[in-house]
């Protein structure tokens, strides 16, 4: 099963290391993988999305890491996902329209127009970006990438307050 | 001022090792390292010359284990580094405290393949608690004292501090260590005080607990306050192969060792418990046997001061995350407090269930009075002919478990040897770690013909550094556990387990080293061979025993097997 990881770490050199080879050591698959800097300096954050039956073990094992300061699983309902997608769509001339009017749909952002494609960007959470690949498959996926999944944890506080 | 003192790196980081209480490094030199030797001629710190890395590695061990102290060792760059990595992996599964410091490649070479280089901080990220490279001469000073702070707090652990050629010759300066700012290392201390009441009302309320002890306790040294808690709560104790003497065997609520190779008495106490309860042990493989089987109707209580390792094997009911020492009194001040001024727990129906256990499976052998040579018979009489009156080094296999068997431990600091990770090999320079910690006592190193041939190139380190050990090599002319499960498991097929009939001669080798060799081959000789060994104190001293090869260690539960099976003796397995 895939599920979302969030580590908080120190930005030095080899840290990023430190956390996938003990990812690497548990023998679970690293699905996808987003570091950035957050509104801490000299602090980076890691979103990993891994494929592994549990995560306590290696949460507990990665907290024990000196350069990892917080790490936490956000479970599916707790945690706003985005993904980043661009995506090479084969359009022949007579499909051009369909694809346009479905990406629109998606407020995909057309990037680039070919004699035998185009391509969009899209963003969203990941079920998003799967129904849309699902309705462009027809036409052919020419080449796609993703970035790394990013994800926050809802504000709990703010819904109880409203709720 | 002492910061403003011109100085190199090397400099900075021989004056942190000597503000870092270090008395002496295990190590040797080569082109990296050379920088940081040259300022230790200088220094108070002694410097021990191994013959291997591997070597001063495994003596840093035996002198952090015997010592409680951090044990440091020295080496290159490149195969000194890669020949450190069994002992970093050892005392990271032993939780021993250990600082390596590692010579590297120039910074402007790093990553090129140059000469002896290897990626240590790589080799180090899955056997240390943490690794530091050290780019800038002016972090040497903060980066020691931070290696010393990770390796000694918390659950202790191997640290390694790679240092490149140039920045140990660039100017630098020492300063002392400020408050550390490691914002992702809080270790825990106090244990939390409703699980500390949860567990003693459920320590009241038990029929048959048992105190499950592990190598925490005495990292923690707290055997005082485990008596203490023992005593108070009328509770028998186990104590693993890390935590032997935490509980001295000659208490009477002392049951021995658990597991593969465990007493019956302790094993089976496990098993029938109602409330096992957990003190700084991991319930490592060799103690469960098979886990779904262990301790089928105990509730669990768990201390430890890793929270990784609760639940990691077993549910736990009461997880308490601590020092070992804290919790100990707490837990005791605890107890005090529920009983107002109740007395002690009687629990005599399982305490004599336990004494009948102990009375009709007692650990055994049978020493023919012609032979051949029984380790555990030389075992014995080593411990009548020194009172137990010495540190106890022990290798890995049948010997071990015959010396965790059969020596009556009295104290977890005069005892190493190599449980998680089992390394041959370990013996004979951890008894030099451990006699530079204990220039005084007698060191007894207690190795196997397989594990001595490992490491026995530090007998000339023994023998140069001026480190009197004695040590008795166990020749059953093989690997004496593996043919064990040959002829357990494999229809006595045995695949090299034969180390060969007659060479080498072991005590002819010893006089080659510079160290007496003393052989023996008949039970009559045993006792005059120790007593020769102990009147020597100017040289080491090998004694070299011919065994029964065909000895088998009980008691023996089969790998993965429950440990409800406990065999007694070779007709048990079925």
């Amino acid at each position: 099963m895939k599920r979302t990881l969030v580590a908080i770490v120190d930005d030095k050199p080899g840290v990023l290391a430190r956390v996938s080879s003990m990812i690497a050591k548990r023998a679970f698959n690293i699905h996808s993988l987003a570091v950035g800097p957050t509104q801490q300096p000299g602090r980076s954050r890691i979103t990993l999305v891994v494929d592994a039956p549990e995560l306590e073990q290696l949460t507990k094992q990665l907290r024990k890491l000196v350069n990892v300061i917080k790490v936490q699983e956000l479970k599916q309902d707790e945690a706003l996902e985005r993904e980043i997608m661009l995506v090479r769509v084969t359009s022949r001339p007579t499909d051009r329209g369909k694809i346009t009017d479905t990406a629109a749909m998606f407020q995909a952002t057309t990037v680039d127009i070919g004699p035998a494609s185009v391509t969009f960007s899209v963003t969203g959470s990941p079920d998003v970006l799967e129904r849309f690949l699902e309705l462009m498959r027809p036409y052919g996926i020419a080449e796609l990438v993703k970035s790394g999944r990013i994800a926050l944890s809802r504000d709990t506080r703010a819904l109880r307050a409203t709720g | 001022m002492a910061d403003i003192e011109p100085m190199n790196g090397s400099q900075a980081l021989l004056r942190a090792l000597e503000y870092e209480g270090v008395e002496v490094i295990f190590g040797v030199p080569g082109g990296a390292i050379l920088p940081a030797y040259d300022p230790l001629l200088d220094s108070p710190i002694r410097h021990v010359l191994a013959r291997h890395e591997q070597g001063a590695g495994h003596m840093a061990e035996g002198y952090a284990l015997t010592s409680g102290r951090v044990g440091v060792a020295m080496v290159t760059s490149g195969p000194g580094a890669t020949n450190l990595v069994t002992p970093l992996l050892n005392a990271l599964l032993d939780s021993t405290p250990m600082v390596a410091i590692t010579g590297q490649v120039a910074t402007s070479s790093i990553g090129s393949d140059a000469f002896q280089e290897a990626y240590t901080t790589g080799l180090a990220m899955h056997c240390t608690k943490h690794s530091f490279l050290v780019t800038d001469a002016d972090d040497i000073s903060d980066v020691v004292h931070e290696a010393f702070h990770l390796a000694r707090t918390g659950r202790p652990g191997p640290v390694v501090v790679d240092l490149p050629k140039d920045v140990l010759s660039a100017p630098s300066r020492w300063r002392e260590p400020v408050e550390m700012t490691l914002p992702g290392y809080k270790p825990a201390s106090r244990g939390h005080q409703p699980q500390i009441r949860r567990a003693i009302e459920l320590l009241e309320q038990s029929e048959r607990p048992v105190l499950y002890v592990g190598g925490g306790v005495v990292k923690a040294d707290a055997p005082a306050e485990l008596l203490a808690f023992a005593e108070a709560s009328n509770a028998p104790v186990v104590t693993t192969l890390m935590a032997r003497g935490a509980l001295p065997d000659d208490h009477p609520l002392a049951l021995g060792m658990p597991g593969m190779h465990g007493t019956y008495t302790a094993t089976t106490a496990i098993q029938r418990s109602d409330l096992l309860f957990s003190i700084a042990a991991r319930f490592d493989d060799r103690v469960t046997g098979d886990p779904d089987a262990f301790a089928p109707d105990a509730t669990v209580i768990h201390v430890d001061i890793d929270p990784a390792e609760i639940g990691k094997v077993r549910a736990t009911e009461v997880p308490i995350v601590g020092d070992a020492r804290i919790v100990l009194g707490q837990l005791l001040d605890e107890l005090h407090r529920q009983r107002g001024g109740r007395g002690t727990t009687e629990r005599s129906d399982w305490l004599g269930q336990i004494a009948e256990w102990q009375r009709d499976k007692p650990l055994s052998y049978e020493q023919p009075a012609d032979g051949p040579i029984k380790t555990q018979f030389f075992i014995e009489q080593l411990q009548e002919a020194t009172e137990g009156d010495a540190v106890i080094v022990s290798g890995v296999g049948q010997h071990q478990m015959w010396v965790s068997q059969f020596w009556r431990f009295d104290d977890p600091r005069r005892w190493a040897n190599s449980g998680g990770l089992g390394t041959m090999g370990f013996a004979l320079p951890a008894a030099i770690g451990a006699k530079v910690a204990h220039p005084d006592e007698v060191v007894y190193a207690l190795d196997g013909d397989g594990c001595f041939q490992m490491t026995c190139q530090e007998l000339a380190t023994a023998a140069t550094e001026g480190v009197p050990i004695k040590i008795a090599v166990f020749n059953n002319r093989g690997h004496g556990m593996v043919r064990q499960w040959q002829t357990l498991f494999y229809d006595g097929r045995y695949s090299a387990t034969d180390l060969g009939g007659g060479a080498p001669d072991f005590a002819r080798l010893a006089e080659a080293m510079g160290c007496v060799g003393i052989r023996v081959e008949h039970p009559g000789e045993v006792r005059p061979a120790i007593e020769k060994s102990l009147a020597i104190d100017d040289r080491p001293v090998v004694v070299e025993v011919m065994v029964d090869p065909d000895e088998l260690c009980f008691p023996m539960v089969p790998a993965g097997g429950s440990n409800d099976d406990i065999a007694m003796r070779r007709e048990d397995l079925a």
